[in-house]
Parts: C-alpha cells; structure tokens; sequence
C-alpha cells in the first residue's frame, strides 16, 4: 500500500503568538515554524503502518512557500520516503487546497491519506472531509487508533460519547486526534539520509487549481484581557450578585 | 522548575554568519554540513534536550546515583531511558569517523551539541562526554585493532568511556602516580592500583565500560616520563568481540559532593584488572592530553552552558517578579510595582551573564572550526600550524576564563532571584552548584593559568603569541576606517596593547623571577579571555552594522547584538586595566609573608 501525508507549516506550538500591529493576521516574520502537531502524528502513523509491514511508500506533500521544503524534510528525516511540494506563497483555504490534494492523489494513487485533523494556526478542521468528499472516499476522522487489514481499515474516532469505531474500504481517508500516537525523534542518520530523498516541485496550477481565497479576513485582534474578578465574602453574597446581574 | 530553550539561533548566526563555514566546504564534513543540514539537526537536537533531558535536570540533582551492596551503580530515575533515546538518536556519532560508524559531521558541530546538552543537564551530559574523550584518544593512538574493537560500540552509544588519571596522593601531579601495570604472557597487562573521583567510572547506561587508566609498567622511568595508558574494560570481550565475564575493577564507592549529583564520580579500584597498552609505553601522558585537550574544551563548554541557562531563566523572573519602583519614574503604573527588569542593577546582572555568552559562544566556535582546520589534510602545512598554534592558546583561556565566569554568572542569575534563588525549589543554586566543579577537574583554572603563561606563550620561541598579535593587528588595520565599528575598535584596539604590554612583562619579568608569572599567571589569563571576548564582539558587530546596513527581515536581532556588545567593550573590558595593574605588582608581595605565618 501507498500513503500520502499531507503535512503544514505552521507557527510553533511554543510561540507565543502576536497579532499584527495592523490588525491584518498574526505575526509570522522571524517566527518560529514547524510542523502542525497533528500532521506529525499522521506521519508517525503512517511510518507504523510502514514498519508493520502494511505499507510500503510515504509520500509527504506540503502546499506552502520554498519553506515548506523544511517541513517535508522533517517527515522525511522520520521515515517517510519522498516528498512533494507545491509552492504556493499566499494565503490559502481548505477548499483550495483540497482540490490540490485531490490532484495529487490522481497521480499518485495512494491507498490512504491520512492527514492532521486540523492545523493550529487557522483550526478549521475541514480539509481531510473536503477531500473525502471531492474523492468520493471513506472518511474516518478525529482517529485514536487505526488498524490495517486486508482492502480496509479499522478507524477508531474520539466522538462526544466516547470512541467509535468505523471500518473504512479502501482508498480512504483518514484525519489524526491527539491521542493516535507519540511522534518519534528523528535520528541523526535518518536527517542526514533525508537530505537525499528526493522532493519534487509544483504548482497549483499545475493541478489546474485557482487557489485564490474565497473568503476575506477582515480583522484579528488579540483576546480581549481578563479583567480582574472580585471576592465574595459568603455564599449569600454571591447569589446577591449573580441575581443583580440577571444571571440567575 | 528551570525551563531551557535552546540557542540554536544565535549558533547558527554564528556559523553561517560570523565565521561563515560556507567558506570552508574543502573541510572534512563541511560540504554536507549545510544551513538546512545544520538546522534540521540543531532542531531535533534541542527537542531532544528540551524535552527528555532538561525535565531530568532538578530531579536528577535531588536523586542523585546510587551504589548498592553488591557494587553495582545506578544513575537517577528517567536517566536510563534518556540515555536510550540519545542512543537511539544517534547522536554519539555526530562527529565520529563514518568509518566506525559515526556522521562524520564538523567538531565545530559537536561544540554546538555540547552546549545544548549541559545546558539542559550537566550531569546527564558528562556521560557521553566522557566517552568523547576515550574515543579521541583511542582513535589517534590505538591500533587498528583496538580502534576496530572499541570505536564502533562507543560511537553507537552502547559502551561508554572515562579517564583514569587522579589518585588519592596525586592529582594535579601526576609524575607521583603509583598505579602498577604488570605485563602478562598473552600480551595484556594486569593493572593494580586505586583511582579516585573518576566521572561516569560505574553506571547503568550502558552495556560496557572502556576505562582509560594512566598506570606505570615496572621498568618505567620516575615521574611524568614513566606514565602509560591503558585501555580497560569494565567487562572483559570474548575473541569474537562479544561480551565475556565482569574484569577486576570495581567502584568501590560514591563520593557525597557539592554539585553534579545525577553524575556518579566514583573510587575505582583495579585489583589486577586485564588492561592493553595504548600508544607507546612510557608516553601515557601525551595520549593523555589529547583527551585532556578535547575535554578541556568540554569543561569550557560547561561553563558556557550554566552560564547561558541559568541567563534564561533569570530574565524570566525579571520580568515577572514585581519589587520597588523604576528610579526614573513608574514603568507599570497598573501594577503594585515594576518588574525588577526595570531596576540598572537587576539590568547589569543579567547582561554580565548575556555578553559573555554570546561571544563566548563565538569564541568556543572559532577554536571549533580552528580545530576541524588544524587537522585537515586539505589544508596547507601553515595554516594548520597556525591553527593548531592559535588553539593552544585558546584552549586554557576557554577552560579557565569560561569556568570562571560561568561559576560568577550562576551566581548572578541567582542573585536577580533574591531569596528565592538561594532556596533549591527554582533550581538556580544548582547551577551554581554544578557550575562549581568546572573551575576545579582537567586541570584547575590555576593549572590552565600556569599552562597558559608557563607553557603556550613562550613555546616555540613565541610562536603562537605572536601569530595571535599579530591576527588582532591586522583585523584592527582592517576595520580601522569603518566610523561605524569605532565603538568596538577602539576598547580591543587598547585592550590589545595592554595585551601587549602583559606579554612583554612577562617576557621581561617571568624569566627573571619564575614566580612573578606565577603570582601574575591567572590575571593573565583573565586579562587576554578579555581582548578575545572583545575581538569576537567586534567580529560580531562588523557583521551586524553590515546586515543593518545591507537591509535585513530581522533589524532587532543585529540591533541587540550591537547594545549587548557595546555593553562587553564599555563596561567589562576596562577590567583588563585593573588585571594588567595586578599582574604588573609582581610577585614580591605575593611571596613575602612566611609559610608559616599564614
Ligand atoms: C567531581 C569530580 C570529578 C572528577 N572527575 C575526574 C575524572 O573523571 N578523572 C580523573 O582522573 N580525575 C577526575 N577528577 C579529579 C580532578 O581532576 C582533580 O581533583 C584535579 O585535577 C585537582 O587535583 P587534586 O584534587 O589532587 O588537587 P591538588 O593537585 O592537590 O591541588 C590543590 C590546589 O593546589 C594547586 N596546585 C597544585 N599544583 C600546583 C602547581 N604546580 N602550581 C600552582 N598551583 C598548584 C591547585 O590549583 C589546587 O588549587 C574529578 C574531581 C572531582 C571533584
């Protein structure tokens, strides 16, 4: 079997992010990038499902700028064996960049895509059933634990109730939780090695895709700040407060 | 609990920028060491750290390792599996001979790991450092047998090393040592003897243990010119290189100590342990010293590395801590009070540690790539010589001087946390704590002073001396016009000549009366670390103003490195001043008052 793990670049889990003094987006120059944590886990995934035997290619794609390149090395460095990026330098939506995906897939073929479930700058949560759609494909999402077999996989989703599971023929889709796996170190060898695997380059429009937003960002703006709550001295006074306020 | 986040900007600031390694692809490793090559490897270096090693770093410290009744030691909980991921990671290997399995990547590369790793936990990182010492030795005195035997599993991380040097009567000198190597008919020879405060000398994390133990053979010459090393395993290795039954040699306690807790530095006792020469016999101590030289190094590193966490961490409380009021007038009038950033005194601790840190790092890299060209075959005869000559100066001046600060910026760290830096739950009297030993093992700072003064300055007729003058002449020539630079020009410019005044009263006095270098060796030292710190700032600044100039995506970051160096060429270089006035009083007054009236 083939996978392809589609992986972003995306702003540090550990920055701190700042919005733009002109209120345009949040801050990206000089910033700290890496891979979207979710993305992560779908190529450790991906690399086990490799080292049990059920898989025998990973194909990283990224759809982003020159830099992208870096985080498709990551998932080379950990296992995966080769890379595709599609350069794009603007913003870009889930739509558009499903229709890429689904470009891809139709020169690649691969059995499965597994892809974050969401990537934590924008969190929109929408690319991996978009491409379910546009495929036609099985979808299993928000997986914890995925089990290969013979034509099928055995997707287990964290939903409100607690966990479901869904068997999915294949091709699929599949979209990664937190709790799928823990990401491996990459090693030394394996970054060096990585330096060699191969990456192609593209363009949308080599998929015949306009990926101009469909949508305008009006205006970020930080959180508003806490203010400061005040304390109570008795169970009375509080219900006194909560009712002057309307509350209960 | 610390927190640590690695530098890896500023290093690699340093090698693509200030020292521009593009330059020196005809370098072993440098062709692949790319920026991209480079980076990949500085980030998953520092998640490593950051994440696995660093949480150990306080728990270690309160654990510390244990000997149990039947001899065995185990290092602190998490240490093990620790140590299982850097293996995994292969990070052992990163500049090893691909040969013997290693990446074969720059030792200017290694420098920048070992600075992530102490910095993150100094205890945890003596163990593959320790290791690192071994193995340069054994690579460029051992056989092709032993290098065969031993190299591949200390690259791969499965075995460990350690230097058997001190003995209970003997450490700085070591022409005393007593330890006996007797020779056995199979070739080996049996070791006996004791060895006290040996790092990482028993532990849990590895599978074997190669010992490198200086002893003296029974027909060996009285004192240094007696000494040889040998190579003994922990546990003895079948012909087919496996592991066989456990050798003689046994830890026989811990040592209770002020700092390192997680490293166990242990008494070894060698009761006819089966040992192989390495090197000649008799010149034990110059195979020795290319361990020593490397960790010397190492040792400097560490004082770096304390320095730049325990910085951190510093500026962290600075900024959250809120005490008194800014003298000019509130900074945070919606707070009960300002955060002690805002207070000079608070400022001026923070930025002792910052400037030393930032061109200490640049300085330890220079002798990093000085070392990779010293021992390049690609290079000219002269300008290896040059290097190499240029290194051993600064190899006592990066042990001493480093130490030196790194056990003061601690201490400064510690002191913006008032109170609360004295008390163990933040950890910063760790820092200080483990900075402590850095000043003392490889030689004390005293040792390096004399190495420095006795040794390197006057060796070959002066020779390094004065290529390393002549360096700062011509790079102040360089940029003697450049208006922009005249901040920094002008403090090295007179921080040169007061260097030069230092050497010629040495020249002049030290040969007269040996005890006049002596009395003067350690400001000495400290004197010319200065001139050095103060070279590289304005190396770094000259690189600054450029990309300033030239228009960059990142003005802030050039822009703080100007403000932090002028502070290093203002505030700390006119100590040279005050040294040069100690090393000129001479001995006189140092030698006067009796032993016996002390
Ligand atoms: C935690 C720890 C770990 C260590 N790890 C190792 C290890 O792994 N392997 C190993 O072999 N050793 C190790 N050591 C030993 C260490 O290297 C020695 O303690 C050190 O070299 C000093 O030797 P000494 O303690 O015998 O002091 P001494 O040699 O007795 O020195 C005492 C004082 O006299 C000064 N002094 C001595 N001779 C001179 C001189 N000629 N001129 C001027 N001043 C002089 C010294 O600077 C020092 O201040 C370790 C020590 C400790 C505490």
């Amino acid at each position: 079997m083939k996978v392809m793990v589609p992986v972003k670049r995306v702003v540090d889990y550990n920055v701190k992010v700042r919005v733009k003094s002109d209120n345009t987006g949040v801050e990206l120059a000089n910033v700290k990038m890496s891979m979207n944590p979710f993305d992560e886990i779908a190529v450790e995934e991906a690399i086990r499902l490799k080292e049990a035997g059920k898989v025998e290619e990973i194909v990283v794609v990224s759809i982003g700028p020159k830099a992208a390149t870096e985080t498709i090395r990551t998932g080379l460095a950990m296992g995966a064996d080769r890379g595709i990026l599609v350069e794009h330098d603007d913003e870009i939506h889930p739509l558009a960049v499903a229709k890429i995906l689904k470009g891809i897939v139709g020169e690649e073929n691969p059995d499965i895509v597994l892809l974050g479930k969401q990537a934590i700058d924008d969190d929109c949560n929408q690319t991996g059933q978009m491409l379910a759609q546009l495929l036609g494909w099985a979808q299993g999402t928000f997986a914890s634990k995925v089990e290969a077999e013979d034509g099928s996989l055995n997707v287990t989703r964290e939903v409100d109730g607690g966990l479901e599971t869904v068997k999915l023929n294949l091709p699929a889709i599949v979209t990664t939780d937190l709790r799928l796996n823990e990401p491996r170190y990459a090693s030394l060898p394996n970054i060096m090695k990585a330096k060699r695997k191969p990456i192609d380059e593209k363009t949308a429009a080599d998929y015949g895709v306009d990926a101009t937003p469909r949508l305008k960002t009006l205006k970020v703006e930080e959180p508003a700040a806490r203010e400061a709550g005040i304390k109570v001295e008795s169970v009375d006074e509080l219900v006194g407060k909560l009712k002057e306020k309307g509350l209960i | 609990m610390p927190t640590y986040r690695a530098p890896i900007k500023d290093q690699q600031f340093i090698l693509n920028e200030v020292l521009n390694i593009s330059n020196y692809s005809h370098l072993h490793g440098y062709a692949e060491a790319t920026p991209d090559l480079v980076s990949a490897i500085l980030e998953e270096a520092s998640k490593l750290v950051e994440n696995e090693l660093q949480p150990l770093n306080l728990s270690g410290d309160h654990e510390g390792c244990t000997r149990h009744d039947d001899g065995t030691v185990t290092t602190p909980k998490g240490f093990k599996e620790a140590y299982n991921k850097f293996v995994e990671g292969g990070w052992s290997g990163l500049t090893a001979d691909p040969e013997y399995g290693g990446q074969g990547m720059p030792h200017l590369l290694g420098l920048c790991l070992e600075e992530l790793l102490v910095s993150s936990n100094m205890a945890f990182a003596m163990y593959p450092g320790l290791s690192l010492g071994a193995m340069a030795a054994i690579s460029i005195d051992g056989s092709e047998e032993q290098k065969q035997t031993y190299l591949p599993r200390m690259v791969e991380g499965a075995w460990t090393g350690t230097m058997n040097l001190t003995e209970p009567h003997c450490g700085t000198d070591l022409g005393m040592l007593r330890t006996k190597a007797e020779p056995n008919d199979d070739g080996s020879y049996s070791i006996t003897g004791t060895k006290i405060f040996i790092s990482a000398g028993d532990h849990d994390l590895s599978e074997n243990i190669i010992h490198l133990v200086l002893a003296r053979l029974p027909d060996a010459p009285k004192g240094v010119k007696g000494i040889s090393l040998f190579i003994v395993p922990k546990i003895n290795l079948n012909d087919d290189g496996s592991l066989g039954d456990k050798n003689n040699v046994s830890c026989g306690s811990i040592e209770e100590k002020m700092g390192i807790h997680g490293n166990a530095t242990c008494v070894m006792n060698y009761d006819g342990a089966k040992g192989f020469l390495i090197g000649e016999a008799h010149k034990g101590l110059k195979s020795m010293f290319i361990m020593m030289n490397a960790a010397r190094l190492g040792v400097g590193i560490q004082g770096l590395g304390l320095s730049e966490v325990s910085y951190q961490n510093a500026v962290d409380y600075a900024n959250d801590r809120i005490q008194g009021r800014a003298l000019s007038g509130p900074k945070a009038p919606e707070k009960a009070a300002d955060p002690i950033i805002v207070h000079a005194d608070v400022r001026r601790m923070l930025l002792n540690c910052r400037s030393f840190n930032e061109s200490a790092r640049a300085l330890a890299m220079w002798a990093g790539l000085l070392i990779d060209i010293s021992r390049d075959e690609s290079v000219s005869d002269e300008e290896r010589q040059w290097s190499d000559d240029i290194v051993g100066l600064l190899t006592p001046i990066i042990k001493g001087v480093y130490t030196d600060r790194g056990l003061e910026n601690t201490v400064n760290a510690q002191q913006v946390f008032g109170g609360h830096g004295y008390v163990s739950e933040w950890g910063m009297e760790q820092f200080v704590r483990d900075a402590r030993i850095t000043q003392i093992y490889e030689g004390t700072n005293g040792i390096q002073a004399l190495d420095l003064v006795g040794r390197k300055l006057g060796g070959n007729g002066g020779r390094a001396t004065q290529a390393m003058l002549k360096m700062l002449g011509d790079f102040l020539a360089e940029h003697k016009d450049n208006e922009k630079l005249a901040d920094f020009t002008g403090p090295l410019a007179d921080g040169v000549k007061d260097l030069q005044n230092a050497v010629m009263w040495l020249m002049q006095n030290g040969m007269a009366n040996p005890d006049n270098a002596g009395a003067g060796a350690t400001s000495f030292m400290h004197l010319m670390g200065h001139v050095l710190l103060g070279y590289m700032w304005t190396r770094i600044a000259a690189v600054a103003t450029d990309a300033l100039a030239n228009g960059t995506d990142d003005p802030a970051f050039y822009e703080n490195k100007l403000i932090v160096g002028r502070y290093y060429m203002n505030r700390r270089m006119p100590e040279i001043k005050a040294l040069l006035a100690e090393l000129q009083a001479g001995a006189d007054d140092v030698m006067a008052l009796d032993a016996a009236s002390f």
